[in-house]
Order: structure tokens, then sequence, then C-alpha cells
């Protein structure tokens, strides 16, 4: 029987590079000459940029000031005595006074930070609805039942927003006021309250329910304000662009945080004489005491923090590069060692053979 | 041959003479300790189906209908199944249910299952439903589609089967109809060529007498024809269609059973009962072939016949790595339970804060912290169980199935000749292929082509070999001379067809004759397209190569008569009457024909093994010693030889013989040796005329696969049916045996066991004592055979019965001939060898400490399979013949059980399925022809040679790609999952998911899929051609070094390391900033986190897959794609309308990645996960470059510099024969009787008819036969105690003899063994005298005997076995006076008078030297000695010694008392015969005398 290469038989199978493995390939070996300027390279391009990360960090300035008002710290305390125990606590104020030697440059943002905050909690987290936030007005009727025991009022009534989270809204207020002479008036900085939130938060995630004959109150009517609360969602702020669901404290505080101790974006300043950052002089901070977090042994905190390229202070990141990048440097000597070491021995061993 | 007992057609013709089918049912089926094996299932079956109650009438189907069987509750069912058959699982409705309930039996679905149904409940789903549904839905979905597919295929050959034509006698007239209309007791008419639709009683055939040739080649692999014939009765009577109409038979025969070779049953008609048995039976499956018509009566359809049965259910086979991965997987779902439980330990505890002081939480209506950590705990079980890699078996499925593809489709592994390429029949054991360590092979069809070829000869001491091509290229055929030359032979030499064609030489012209005359090949009906050319079928295939030699030598066998065969001799034709038959079997090892010529004398040809024919030479010289050296060529190169001889007889000398013959023939009882020691008085004083040699063609490339296997430290184990002088030649052949092999046999490796066992001692330790026992040095062999194996497996566990057996238990073993007592003197030469080899450690470690006790409470069978295994083990080789289908599992499962190690059997015919279905993998060669095997095997090769690269490259990338896969699986799955652990602890143990929902249910389908996958399919670490030049390199498959519970740690580790750093680096860098939108909420940190997890894995797989290939660029790319695509998918404004829940983390990767911190963070983890492993792993691999080098040498090294010792090399052995002959009894039986000659006149047949019918009472043969067999058996049974008491006297018996064995005594004793196993051989053609002597005073008498009886003429050689018979059934008379009363009455011929009748003086030493030489078979070895004097180094003459000193008693035999020192004699002959050896050191004075002692 001869077979020629055209009589192929009817099984026998394709001879092509996929077919019988043998696809072009590379097999890349890390060899010396590759590893080493890897790692040299690595950790000077690492080294270099957490130099950067590290000044950029360091020429953030942060202003904080803890208002939790413990006994003996400061003027917070006493409202934090009289929020004791009472649920809702009863309005207090108190204030925070710091003096700027020198311009605080800007832009600067305020942030309120509170610790021991469990926004991550399962049963707090999904204790939401979407849906009604989106504006369904479905949703708005019937919340859904991760809501519980939020979802409706003793009177029977839907919650909106219902949910522990939206129930738990940080209710604090802060404004500041700038001395500009010693002694001279406080004048109120301007605190711009919009665009603290994710652009997509604002303008897509949430959005109010359609409004009944122009009005806000109207598509809200039948429902009830979370327990907390003292006023209706559709009072949440005076500018009809920012109440209701798309308020914007109201959409930062609904983003949970990841950790227990976090920060949130209160208001940005940039209006004004302010747009530089904040001049020097004496400022106060007139701060409207609401939130207790004193039971939990939380804090609060308020943050005046300028910002870079690289976001807020953050010094642990270019540290950790400055770390990593020496770290290959030192990995890449041990292994020029290791190699000039072995690979002598290796061709000794050539050699012999 | 798959010679297996139990195949016993043949023997039917000779009710006498119990077949080995009965022999079979008598025996003890094999062991039954194996519990594991399933063999006790067997012998249940058995003894449930022993009564006979299943009853067949013929034509009646409304009779037969009525037998029910009881079926579920009350409902009743037929008995008897229809010829449908349905292999196929499932239905169109059956499907899903069915299909479903499959898969949700396998654990971890049903876990995923419940997780699932957890996950419903509101208050514990910790993650959206769609993260675990999705996958396990593809998981379902995917499997199913592969069951579908799988049954599709077997719905459609089902089909194709069941509707294969067939005739089934419908009314008067037969009619075509499908097989699966066919019932029980329909008559069905079958053609040439046609195949058996079940299982039939065989009614009558156009063949004369009935007969019927099958191929049984579907269901044992063997293509040579086998004949069945009908019952008499029908024979006569069932002569038309209308007679079979009419026939009303009723067969009453067992249930249905596996066993293919048996089959007992009766046939009542008329009023008469006449027996059954297998040799009436057509198989289903069986192809008919040499035969126009035949008619036969189902017995069994369907499921019930034999073949069905024996297929048997298929035990799902699993790989190591499978279980190791079920291991882990219970491994990793305990964990989880425990860490699920330290979590909800932690809630416990943080709950009462929570509760009480952090007011913002929701309240819920939980009574109980307990009650709310109850569900949490489920929660965490929920939230983890994404770690449970579900993905990873669905991945797995698929690499198994690619990798199995990859295998179809090799080239390399296509066999163009048939068409086949190899084929992965199971898809889920490629990694194991990379982990095989034993191999155990078939050896005909598997390690051979099962073709015989004439490849060269010797005539009258000249050797023809085949011509060179190169040389002489043939311009023509040289056989165009010859009409009847037969195309295809290759035998070409111009020398020996000039001689031929000159016909001068009358020895060229006798050998030719004897070739074209002394066979039992037949001639086929004239073939119609080709008249001219002679077809030949013959029983064996030596014997066609041997006559078509013949034939296109110008010797043409014609054809044959009952009494005749016509040859064409160079043209003239000429008509020899046959006188007799003298058949071929194991234990006469040779066949004769006594022929008349048509001159009128009498001639008698003989073939045979070598050290027969030599026995019974008339004269040695010049020829026969050149004919001893072509065939220690012939054996060198592996050849199978056969001695040719001839003689002319008298007409008186043939007249007397006949009438002995007769007397013999139509003896009732003993027939069978009565006929044996007639046969045995002709065979004498015969002429020499030449050997000639076969080629057994190994399949190609066989002993260079086998070789490479070796260096890939793969053990070769041949477990073959076949006989024990095939398997060694094959294992020579193959190179699994070499001269320098220490070959182990059964007394010798009882006797090792019992030392072992011995020293043992019921403490322990014995596993060392074997270790050290078998000095590295010392390369060793094991041939063994199923009976023996049998027994020492099974003595222990059958007590008594054990050590009283026989070794070697043949049908016709008490006459055992001076070629067994030859081999019996090698293998106490040899034990003495090795004792002296193994003694001292072997001493050394039976006093060892008594420590490790822990085995010590093993049953003693245990111990002692543990013993023979270890044993086994350390061979380079073991060949295992005569083994039964079952034996040869047993082999393999006993090597499962006590080795741990991972097997593979491969062969080809049914009496391998068993075996293949045993072992871990089974490899079924795809013949031409033969598909059992293939069936139940998990791999299909068409040749052996591609098992190399099945396992060296596709079972090593196999291997090596699973492992990768999982440990890259596992790394990946901890490294990204584990973080929802880390961030229990900061989310106050509320079992908030970490991950979005999303992302949890892509991540292990899509995105990190593909280059899991890649590593799976493609990974490579070297090429296919390294793989096969460093075989080396399977070895690390062997040793589970790509995963076991170091790699397992290590993943975890590494996974553990990377999921820490991605989440507490993101942590702190999060912790710590404040941004113009803020980094810390949930949603970034989670896709933060989760992209840190990605590309870290990414990278990983990045680094360690060593085979880059576009489909790997490919592969990554498409990974980053759909991760962004899905990513843009679940995260935009559409999906979020839909379903804000479902979708809510709306542009968190669009936000979250367009702030560059969030990038360098993320730079940050994935550097900060691969550099440092980067590192190490550079620094790893420089540290250890010298090592693997060492390693790799270091095995072959073993291998290839291990000298052998010197005294074990091939001088100090005799001449092996390589006399092979796979011929099967009972053919010149059918010949002589004329039932297979259409010529044949009726009488004979009548006669053989009324010899065959029974009277009426007795059911069976085996019954009819039984009082006869018992005899037989006691008869049996006495001689091997006398046997034993030789043998074991010494060396078998356990405690007494074998504790002694450590002091100088052994030594001596097996050198008295040396003596006795000598006398065995010296004794040439007596058959059992030498045996009966129990003690060793006799020595002396045999030997003289022997000598005075080897050249004898015949007539008194007569007197002598005259009286045999009568001192074999009564008692054997002292061997002294037989012995005396011979060499009194002996005329002494001239030459060897002086031998005689007085010591042998010096001048006769060449006379003597010559007698002894051919006699004893051992003289190349001396020959070596004397021609090489130098290499007379000190241990050579050690060995010979013995040999030197056995060989001289014979001078002094005849003039000694019995009393006379052997050794007196030996010692001056000694210094002549060999002078070269007188600087034998004086050590060889010191041993001497020890046997003497022992006298």
């Amino acid at each position: 029987m001869t077979w020629s290469a055209a009589a192929r038989g009817a099984h026998q199978p394709d001879n092509t590079a996929f077919t019988q493995q043998r696809l072009p390939a590379w097999q890349p070996l890390l060899s010396a000459g590759i590893a080493l300027p890897l790692f040299f390279c690595a950790g000077l391009a690492f080294i270099g940029l957490g130099l950067g990360l590290y000044y950029s960090s360091n020429g953030i300035t942060e202003l904080e000031y803890d208002y939790t008002g413990n006994p003996g710290t400061g003027n917070c305390s006493v409202c934090a005595e009289a929020g004791q125990g009472r649920a809702p606590p009863p309005t207090c104020s108190c204030a925070w006074y710091f003096s700027l030697p020198e311009l605080f440059q800007g832009p600067v943002y305020l942030y309120y930070e509170l610790t021991n905050f469990y926004q991550n909690n399962r049963r707090y987290g999904v204790s939401r609805d979407d849906e009604q936030l989106s504006g369904l007005p479905s949703a708005l009727r019937q919340p859904a039942n991760e809501c519980a025991p939020y979802q409706f009022s003793a009177a029977g009534l839907p919650i909106a927003p219902c949910g522990a989270i939206a129930n738990s809204l940080f209710n604090d207020s802060f404004s500041l006021w700038h001395q500009r002479q010693p002694d001279g008036p406080y004048v109120e900085v301007q605190l711009d309250r919009t665009g603290i939130a994710w652009w997509t938060d604002y303008h897509v995630k949430f959005r109010n329910p359609p409004l009944v004959n122009g009005s806000l109150a109207l598509a809200f009517q039948g429902t009830a304000p979370p327990p907390n609360w003292p006023r209706p969602v559709y009072e949440l702020s005076s500018d009809p662009n920012n109440t209701g669901f798309t308020n914007q404290d109201f959409v930062v505080w609904m983003r949970t945080a990841a950790l227990p101790t976090f920060r949130k974006l209160y208001a940005r300043i940039r209006q004004g004489n302010y747009t530089a950052g904040l001049p020097r002089g004496a400022y106060r901070v007139n701060i409207t005491y609401n939130y207790p977090v004193r039971s939990f042994d939380g804090h609060k905190r308020l943050i005046f923090s300028s910002i870079s390229w690289m976001g807020g202070k953050n010094p642990f990141l270019g540290i950790a590069y400055l770390v990593v990048g020496s770290l290959c440097i030192l990995t890449g000597f041990v292994m020029l060692v290791v190699y000039i070491r072995y690979q002598d021995q290796n061709d000794e061993d050539e050699d012999e053979q | 041959m798959g010679d297996t007992p139990g195949r016993g057609g043949a023997q039917r013709r000779r009710p006498h003479n119990p077949g080995r089918s009965e022999k079979y049912e008598l025996r003890p089926e094999g062991p039954t300790g194996m519990g594991s094996l399933a063999y006790r299932e067997d012998l249940e079956e058995e003894e449930k189906n022993s009564g006979f109650t299943w009853e067949v009438k013929a034509n009646s189907r409304a009779y037969n209908n009525q037998f029910k069987e009881k079926g579920f509750l009350c409902w009743q069912r037929r008995k008897y199944k229809t010829n449908v058959i349905h292999t196929a699982k499932y239905n169109v409705f059956s499907f899903v249910p069915l299909n479903l309930y499959e898969q949700f039996r396998q654990v971890s679905n049903l876990y995923f299952l419940l997780i699932i149904v957890l996950q419903s409940i509101p208050e514990i789903s910790t993650l959206p439903w769609f993260t675990l549904f999705v996958p396990l839905v593809c998981l379902l979905v995917i499997r199913a589609t592969r069951e579908l597919v799988d049954d599709i295929g077997r719905h459609r050959s089902d089909r194709i089967i069941n509707n294969r034509p067939c005739q089934i006698l419908v009314g008067r007239s037969f009619q075509w109809r499908k097989w699966k209309h066919l019932c029980v007791g329909d008559v069905v008419c079958l053609r040439r060529d046609s195949i058996v639709p079940a299982d039939l009683l065989l009614l009558a055939s156009t063949e004369p007498s009935s007969l019927c040739y099958v191929e049984t080649a579907d269901i044992d692999g063997e293509t040579n024809l086998k004949f069945r014939q009908a019952p008499m009765i029908t024979h006569r009577e069932l002569t038309s269609v209308r007679n079979m109409a009419s026939f009303q038979g009723k067969v009453v025969c067992e249930e249905p059973n596996s066993r293919m070779h048996h089959f007992v049953g009766c046939l009542e008609w008329t009023g008469k009962k006449y027996p059954l048995d297998s040799g009436n039976i057509l198989l289903r499956g069986c192809k008919i072939r040499n035969t126009d018509t035949c008619y036969g009566l189902v017995i069994y359809a369907g499921f019930d016949t034999k073949i069905m049965k024996n297929c048997g259910t298929t035990h799902l086979k699993r790989t190591k790595i499978d279980h190791m991965m079920n291991r882990l997987v219970v491994l990793i779902f305990l964990s989880l339970i425990v860490i699920s439980a330290g979590l909800t330990l932690g809630f416990w505890y943080k709950a009462k804060e929570l509760k009480g002081k952090h007011h913002y939480l929701p309240t819920n209506d939980m009574p109980s912290v307990a009650a709310e950590s109850f569900l949490i705990f489920w929660g965490f079980l929920i939230l983890l169980s994404v770690i449970v890699p579900m993905a990873m078996f669905i991945i797995a499925e698929f690499i198994y199935l690619g990798n199995s593809i990859f295998i179809n489709w090799d080239v390399q592994m296509y066999y163009e000749p048939h068409d086949t390429p190899a084929k992965a029949r199971s898809t889920s054991l490629n990694d194991q292929l990379g982990q095989v360590e034993y191999i155990f092979s078939d050896k005909t069809g598997t390690l051979t082509q099962n073709i015989m070829t004439f490849k060269k000869c010797c005539i009258n001491g000249v050797i023809y070999g085949p011509d060179e091509e190169r040389k002489t290229p043939h311009k023509e055929n040289p056989y165009l001379w010859n009409t009847f030359a037969n195309g295809k032979s290759f035998f070409h030499n111009a020398g020996l067809l000039q001689a031929v064609r000159g016909n001068q030489d009358a020895m060229v012209r006798e050998f030719w004759r004897l070739l074209a005359v002394c066979h039992t090949v037949m001639v086929q009906d004239k073939n119609s397209e080709r008249p001219d050319q002679l077809v030949y079928q013959a029983a064996s295939p030596d014997e066609e190569a041997l006559v078509t030699a013949a034939r296109n030598f110008g010797y043409v066998f014609l054809a044959r008569t009952q009494d005749s065969i016509t040859v064409l001799e160079l043209g003239e034709e000429r008509k020899y009457q046959v006188l007799a038959m003298m058949d071929f079997n194991s234990v006469r090892k040779r066949m004769s024909v006594l022929v008349r010529n048509p001159e009128g004398s009498i001639y008698l040809y003989t073939k045979g093994a070598d050290t027969v024919i030599f026995e019974r030479l008339h004269v040695t010289g010049e020829v026969e010693w050149t004919t001893e050296e072509a065939l220690a060529s012939f054996a060198e190169q592996t050849l199978r030889t056969l001695c040719l001889a001839y003689k002319e007889v008298d007409e008186d000398a043939y007249q007397e013989w006949r009438q002995r013959h007769q007397e013999a023939s139509i003896l009732l009882q003993n027939r069978a040796h009565a006929l044996h020691q007639v046969y045995e008085e002709m065979e004498q004083n015969l002429q020499l005329l030449g050997a000639t040699a076969i080629e057994d063609r190994l399949q190609d490339g066989v002993p260079e696969t086998i070789q490479c296997l070796k260096q890939g430290n793969i053990k070769v184990w041949v477990l073959t049916g076949d006989k024990q002088e095939t398997a060694v030649n094959i294992g020579f052949a193959c190179r699994l045996l070499s001269e320098d092999m220490l070959i182990l046999e059964e007394k010798e490796i009882i006797r090792i066991l019992e030392a072992y066992w011995e020293s043992n001692n019921n403490l322990l330790g014995g596993e060392q004592c074997l270790k050290n026992a078998f000095l590295p040095q010392v390369k060793m062999a094991m041939v063994i055979n199923g009976e023996f194996l049998d027994q020492l497996l099974l003595s222990l566990r059958k007590e008594p019965r054990a050590l009283v057996h026989s070794v070697n238990t043949d049908v016709e073993e008490p006459w055992q001939e001076p070629g067994e007592q030859r081999t019996d003197f090698l293998q106490a030469r040899r034990l003495s060898l090795m004792w002296r080899t193994l003694g001292m450690p072997l001493r050394s470690t039976g006093l060892a400490p008594q420590a490790k006790t822990a085995r010590a409470r093993e049953s003693p069978e245990v111990r002692r399979e543990r013993a023979f295994v270890d044993l086994a083990s350390r061979c380079q080789a073991v060949i295992c013949c005569r083994a039964t289908p079952k034996q040869k599992a047993l082999i393999v499962a006993l090597v499962k059980k006590y080795q741990h190690v991972v097997t593979l059997a491969i062969g080809d015919g049914a009496n391998d399925v068993n075996m293949i279905k045993t072992a871990d993998i089974g490899v079924g060669l795809a013949g031409k022809e033969g598909m059992q095997a293939v069936q139940n095997s998990d791999f299909v090769l068409a040749q052996f040679c591609f098992l190399q690269r099945l396992l060296l490259v596709h079972g090593r990338w196999s291997y090596l790609r699973v492992c990768k896969f999982l440990r890259y699986f596992i790394y990946k799955t901890l490294a990204s999952m584990m973080v929802q652990v880390w961030f229990a602890f900061y989310s106050g143990f509320s079992a908030q998911p970490l991950y979005e929902g999303w992302f949890l249910a892509l991540f292990n389908l899509l995105y990190t899929t593909l280059p899991v996958l890649y590593i799976g399919l493609f990974e490579q670490d070297v090429s296919a051609e390294r793989s096969l030049e460093l075989p080396e390199l399977y070895i690390a498959g062997q040793k589970d070094e790509f995963f076991n519970y170091g790699v397992i740690l290590q993943a975890i580790a590494h996974g553990m390391a990377t999921s820490l750093v991605n989440f507490f680096m993101t942590l702190w860098i999060c912790q710590d900033s404040g941004g113009p939108v803020i980094s810390g909420d949930y949603q970034s940190f989670a896709v933060v986190v989760a992209l840190s997890s990605l590309l870290s894995i990414t990278v990983e797989v990045i680094l360690i897959i060593k085979y880059w290939t576009v489909l790997f660029v490919l592969a990554i790319v498409l990974s980053f794609c759909f991760y962004v695509v899905m990513t843009a998918l679940t995260q935009n404004f559409w999906s979020f309308q839909m379903s804000p829940k479902t979708f809510s983390f709306l542009y968190a990767d669009r936000n979250v990645l367009s702030q560059p911190p969030i990038l360098l963070v993320i730079l940050l983890n994935v550097s900060l996960n691969t550099l440092p492993v980067l590192a190490f792993r550079l620094i790893h691999r420089a540290l250890k470059k010298p090592r693997p080098k060492e390693e790799v040498e270091a095995p072959s090294e073993e291998i290839i510099t291990v000298e052998p010792m010197p005294y074990l090399r091939r001088e100090s052995r005799t001449r092996r024969s390589s006399y092979a002959f796979s011929h099967r009894e009972g053919y010149a039986d059918l010949i002589t009787q004329g039932t297979s000659l259409r010529k044949t006149p009726g009488v004979n047949s009548d006669m053989l008819a009324d010899q065959k019918i029974p009277s009426d009472e007795e059911l069976s043969l085996s019954i009819k036969e039984s009082p006869w067999f018992s005899r037989k058996m006691s008869f049996l049974g006495r001689k091997r105690r006398q046997h034993r008491g030789k043998v074991s006297s010494e060396d078998t018996q356990p405690a007494t003899t074998m504790s002694s064995s450590f002091t100088a005594d052994v030594q001596s004793s097996s050198y008295l063994d040396n003596q006795v196993s000598l006398t065995r051989n010296v004794a040439p053609s007596t058959n059992w005298k030498p045996r009966s002597f129990q003690e060793n005073l006799p020595i002396k008498q045999e030997r003289s005997l022997s000598y005075g009886q080897w050249p004898y003429s015949h007539p008194k050689s007569l007197t002598l076995t005259r009286k045999r018979p009568l001192s074999l059934q009564e008692m054997p008379p002292s061997p002294r006076e037989s012995q005396l009363s011979l060499s009194e009455s002996q005329p002494t011929p001239l030459g060897q008078l002086s031998l005689e009748s007085q010591p042998a003086p010096l001048e006769e030493k060449k006379a003597f030297w010559s007698v002894s030489r051919s006699s004893w078979k051992i003289w190349p070895f001396w020959q070596k000695e004397l021609k090489s004097p130098k290499e007379g180094t000190a241990p050579l003459p050690n060995e010979t010694h013995p040999t030197l000193v056995e060989t001289t008693p014979p001078s002094t035999g005849e003039s000694s008392t019995d009393e006379q020192p052997m050794e007196v004699a030996p010692l001056p002959l000694e210094g002549q015969l060999v002078p070269s050896e007188s600087q034998v050191p004086p050590d060889l004075g010191g041993q001497l005398p020890l046997p003497h002692k022992e006298q």
C-alpha cells in the first residue's frame, strides 16, 4: 500500500501548528541580563515616584479639629453633654477658633471625619433603596424591604428616603468666619456646598421623583421623613437644585464609607477672596452640634485641607513607594551577588564537564 | 497467542482428556482476597448461576416468553432479554431529570445548590443571588451538554448495531431481519464473514461434520481461526430448512454469565439429552470464516450474551490529582467553616457593642445575639463560598477535554496503514498519564504484530539468512519460476535457492520436504478470484510461515486428506501417505509426522524445540555443533527457533509400532499418556536436518520505546497468556530482558520470599530487609506464570494446599521432560549463585532491629503479597506468562494496592479487558480487528510505540498543565477572595462583601478564565522533542513534584500574601487620604482592591507561563477586554435604571480610575505583589541551578552505569533456548479424524459421534470425565509431591530449613540442589523417572541410567518403556531397580561402551565430552570458557565449578557403588578438560566438600 501525501486517511488529524501544539512561541527566560536592569529601573522609578509623592504630600497643609466634645476639649463639650441620651438631641452650637499665620494655600476643602462609625456594616449598608433614590415613584410609595425597620413610619407611611443610612444622615453644620483684622468683625466665608458629590451620583444615581404640579413637596406627599429627621427630605435645602434626593450632603452621606473611620467632603472654599486659599488671620467655625457620636466612642473632626494633583495629604503612599523602590534596588544587588557567585560556579561546572 | 486457559474448543474432541475449560472450572477461581477487585462478585455470580435454570426452546417464542422474572414489586418482566442493546443512558424525556440528578450527586454541586438556597434567605444573603447562580448554571449546562453529546453518540452506535441485518427462521424460511428482532430460541442463518448476533448454539453448518470456523478477534484479539462444531445429533438431523423449522429441541443450561470460554448445558430433544459445551457455542461478536453457511439457535441474546456480560460496569476512574482536588475542596470547605465560625465569634463580641451603642445601625427583630450570630455564620459561609472554586471544576473539565483532543489530534500518533489516530476515550485521566510508574503490557498484538516471518534457516549446518537488500537489489522476483510462490515473502537467499533448485543435496531436500509435510495447516478452498493461489489456514502463524517458506522454495503443500498429503516438489507432484500424526503439545514441544513416501519407504519428520530434538538425535557431529551455534546466534537475534529432524523407519519397526499405537489409541483410560509414550518411542534416533528461525515481528519501535520508558523510570511488565518460552523470547527481543540480568524464576522467588518471611519473622523491617537484600548492581528480572502467582498469593489463604501444589501445573505435567529438568538445573544453579549474592545481606538484616511494629498487625497474606510486590518491583522487568485475564488484573491490582503508584495497562484483546479496567489507565491497541479492549479502554492507540509519546509528551504536558493550573487556581482564588475575610475585621464582622456582586460572579467566569485555560491547554515547559529526548523529565510526575501538599501550601501562602498586600496597602492609603472626592468610600475601595487583585493575578500568570504564543497574548487581552466590557455593562446607567439594586456600582470604575493617585495605588499593589515573588524565584533558581543537573543525571547514571557482576554475565549461563512455537493442541486430531476434511467418509465421523454421545443420564462432559479426572488429579498430586519433595525439602520448606539459610549449610544445600537438578537434567528421555527419587542417594543410579540409555537403539528402549505404564499406574519401582535391570540388559553400543562399563579413562574423555555436550546443552558455556581462558577471573571458575563437578560423576557412575563420593572423580577430569583453569583459586576445594558433607 502506498500512501501519497494527497491520499490522506479519513481519520488523519490535521497537521497544523495549532493541532500539533507547535505554535510559534516565545519562552521567556528571565536571565540576569533582563532581571537586573528590570529591578534597578523599577527601583529607581519607584523612588522617583515616591519622592514626588512625598513632597507633594508634604506640600499639602491640613488643619484638623476634634469637636466631639469630650470633657475638657473645648466648648463643644457642653453640647456633647447636653445631647447625652436624648434623641433627637437638642440643637446646640459651639465654635472652633483658629488662626492662620500665613496663607492656607487653596483650593481649600472642608471635611468632616467620623471614627468608629460602621457605615460598612452590612445591615447598615444594605438598608437603602436605590430605586427610591433614583426617583421611581413606585419605589417612593413602596420602599424596599431592605430598608426595614425604616421602611414605614409608625403611622404606616412609607419613609422617604428609607433605610438606616438615610436615617442617620450627618446633620452637623458648619459655617466659617474670618476675622481679617485682630478684633475685627468675623466675616462669613462662603462655603461652596455644591460639587462635593460625585458627578454621576448627583446627576444620575440620585434623582428626585417627578414633580407634582411643579412642587417637590407634593411629589413627596404621602411619605414620611426618616424618624431622625427633623424635616422632610424636600426641605433639606432651600436651593431647589440641592434639595430632595439630590441634596449633595445627602448624596455624599449616602455614598457609604469603606472603613469605620472616614472623611466626607463638606464644602469647598473657592469663592470670592478665598479662591487662592484662606488668607492669614483668625477664623471661627460655628458648629451646629447635632450628631451624637459619643455613645459609640466615635469622634467627629473638622478638617481643612488643601489638595494637590494627588489628592489630599497622603504621606503613606509616597513613603510606600520609597520603600518599595529601595527594596527593589536592594534585591537587585542581592541578585547581582547571587548571579556573580553562582554563575561562576556554573561556569566552572561546565568547564569541568 | 493469548493462550488463556479455558479456551478449550479443541479439547472437546477428546472426551478422555479434560480440556482446559474443564480444568479451569475445577480450579479455584482466582484469589478471592482482593476484595476490592470484585472477584468475589464473580464468584458469587457463579455460585448463584450454577444451576441449570435457563431453558430455551427452539422455534417457540411462546414457550420462551412464558418465563418471567420478578421485577420491581409485583411487576413481572420477561426473563429472556431481546437482542436489543441500549448502552445509552438517557432518552428524550429522562435526560433533564436524570442528568440533573446525576450532577447533583456530586458533593460540590450539592454544596453550591445548598448555598444558593441559603442565599435566597434575605436574612443571611450576603451576596447577590447571581454571584453563585450564574457560575453554577454554567457548570451544569456545560456538563449536561457534554453528557448529551456522548449519549447521542451512544444512541447512534446502538442504533447501528441493533439494525444490523441477519437471517432469522420465520415460519418455514429464513428472512432478513434486524438484530434487534432476534429473540431467544430463534434459529439464525449465518453466512461467511457475517458477525454472530447473539450467543448461539451451532446447529449445523455446510462444512463437514458441521464444523464452523470463527475468528474471535473482536473477543480476544486473536486472528487465528478457531473451530466450533455442532452437536452430532443436530448435525445429522437438521439437514434442511424444513427440518430446522420443525426443530423443537430444548436447551437447558446455566444462567447467563461472564465466563467467556465456559459453557455447560444440554440439549433435550426427542426425549434424549445431549451435552453441550463451549465448543458448540458461537459467541456474539465472533466472525464466521471459511464456512459458507451455518445455523444456530439463539441461547442468550442482548445483554445476556457473554460478551455483554463481560463488558461489565466500568467503574469511574479518577486520577490522583482528582482525588487530591476533591480532598482539597473538602479541606477548603472545612477551613471555610472554621473561618466562618471564627468570624462569627468576632461578630458575637462586636455585636454587643454595636447593638447597644451604635444607634445608627438598623435594629432588627432578632431576639438574641446568639440567633443573630447563627445567621451571620451562614452569611459568612455564603460570602466565603466563592473560595470553594466552583469555576475550577468547570475549567478543569475544559482542560481535560482539550488535552484529550490534542491527543486525538496528534499526527505523530496517527497510524497511517490503519488510518487510526490516537483517541482519548476517557477525558478525565490525562494528568495521570504524566505519573505512570508501571506499565502492564500484553504481548501478542501489543508488543508484537502477531506476524511470523521466516527469517533464517540452518540446513545441515549452513546458515542461510536473507540476502542483503543493497548487495543484490533483486531485479526480479526470484520465485518467478515457481507459480505457487507467495509474492509477499521477503526471504530471499540466492545461495539457498540455488541449492534447492539444484536438488543435489539430500539434506536440503528433506529440510523443505519436512516443512511441507510436517504441519497441521489446511488448504482453504480455492479462492474464486485467484484460483492458482493457495490460501493456507493454519492454527498457528508459525506454521503458516514455515509452510509458506517451503512453498516459496518450491515445496508446495497442495492438499491434504485425512491420510495423505500432496506436495508439489519442484514441480513434481508427490503424494505422501500419512501414517501417523503426533501432535504438538506444550510438554512434548514437538510434532512429528510419519509418512510413507511415493516410493514406499517410511519417514518420520519431526520439528520441535531444540532441547527436545537434540536429545533424540542419532549422532552428534559437526553438523549438530554448527547447528547449535546457529541456534545460539538465532537466539541472540531473538528469533524463534525450531529444530527439524527426520529419520527413515523400517517397515518392520513401523508395523510393530503401529500395533502399539493402535492399542494405545483405543485405550479408554489414560490414553493421552499411553499415546505419548508410543510417540516417544518413535521419535528417537533422529537425524538433524537443521533449524528454522522465525521472527515474531515486534511492532515498530517497541524496543526503543521500552528503553525510553525505562529511562523515564517507568517499569514495564509483560503480562501474557502466552507460553513462557515465547514470552521470554519476546522479553529479550524488546530488550526488557538482557543477558546480564539475573532472571528470577518461581523457585527463587519462593525462596526469597520465604527468606523474607523468615527474617521478617512476624516483626517487621522486612521491607528494609528486601531493600538490602538486593545490591543495586544486580539487575534482576522476574519470570513467573499465572499458576504460580495464584499459589503464591493464595497459599497462605488456603493453607495446606499451597506448598504441596506443584509450581508448574500443566495438564500433562507428570511426564515432564528433560528440557524442563534442564531449566530446573539452571534455576538451581542461579539460585545458589544468588544465595551467595544475597546471603550476606539477608543474614545481616535478618537480625535487624525489630522496630516499626506498625505493619506487624497485618495479616500474613497481606504481608506475603506485599513481599512479593516489593520483590517484583525491585526487578528491572517482570514477565508473567500464562496469565488468565483475571490474573492479569490481579497483578495490576496488587501493584496498585501495595505500591500506591499509577499503573497503566495496555493490551489489544478481550483477555486484557479486565486488566485495562483495573489499571489506573487502560490503553487499548486498535489492531486490525478486535474492539473489545478498545471499547473498555481509556485511551486508544494504534501502535505500542505511541505510548512513548502519549506518556512522555502528552502525559507529561497534561500533568504539568493540570498541576500548574491547580496551583495557580488556588493562588488566584485565595489572592482575590481572602480579602473578604480581612475586610470582615473592619466591617464589624457583619459579613459585608467587599467586592461588587458582578465582579465576584464574573471574576472566575470571564476575567481570569482565559489565562487559566491557556495554562491548562497550551502550557509547555519543554518541547515535545525535548520531552522525548530527556525521558528523565518524566520522573517529576511520578514523584508528584508539581502538585503536592507542599505546593498547595505554597500557593495558599502566596495567595494570602497577595490578598494581604492588596487589602492593607489600599486600606492604609485610603485611611490617610482626603481628596477632591473621597476615595475612602466603599465602592471605590472595592474597585481598587478588586482591580489590584485582578492585575496581580494576571501579572502572576504572565510570569508563570513559560510558553508565550499569540493565543496567550490574546487570552490576556481578551480578559482585560472582558473586564472593561462587563464593567461598562454592569456599571452603566441603563443597567442601573433597570435594577438599581442589582447594578449599584454605577460608574464606580470610571470615577475611581480617573484619579491618578488611585492608579498609583494599584500600581504599588501590583508591584509589591509581583516583584518580591519574581526576585525570590530568580534567586531561588540561581541557587538551585546546579542541583537540577544532578537530579537529571542521577537516575540515568544509575541505569546506565550499573555494571553487571561478572559472574552474572552471559558466559556463566548456558545457551538460552529460543524455542517458541505458538501452536495449540488438537489440530492433528482434527485432521487425522478427518472431521475437517471434505473427502472424509462418513464412517469416521459416525464413529466419532458414537464416541461422543454419552449415555443419557449424564448431563455434562465434566461429569462423565470426573472419575478419570479425579484419578488423574491424584496422580498429579502424587507427582507433585515427589517433585516438591526434592525441590522444596531444601528450598521451600518454611521455617525449619530457611532459618538455617543464614548459616553455612545453606550454601551447601544450594549446592546440593545443584546436584539434584543436574541429575534431573542428565536423565534424558525418560519422562518420569528422575522425578521419583526423593533422597539424594539414587543420584548416581539415575545418572548411570541416563548415560546408559542415551545411545540405545530403540528396540531396547521399547522394552523399557513398555514397563513404564505399569509402573506409572501402580507404584513407581525403585529407581534403583529399574536402573540396574536396564544397565544389565543393555547391549553396549560401540562408542559408549567404555563409558558404561568402566570408569572413564582419560583418553576417552573426548568421547565423553561430546556425549555430555549434546545431552546437557550446556556446552557453549564451557566452550567459551575454553576459548577465553583469560576470562577465568576469580568469580568465573567459582561459578563453573559446580557444573564441572556435576558433569563428572558419570564416569564413575557405572563402576561405583552408591556410596562413592561424588567429587572423587571430577578432579582429575576437570584438570584436563579445562587446562586453563589451573589457576583456579584454592577456595574451590574448600567449597567442594560441602555437598559431600551434607550427604
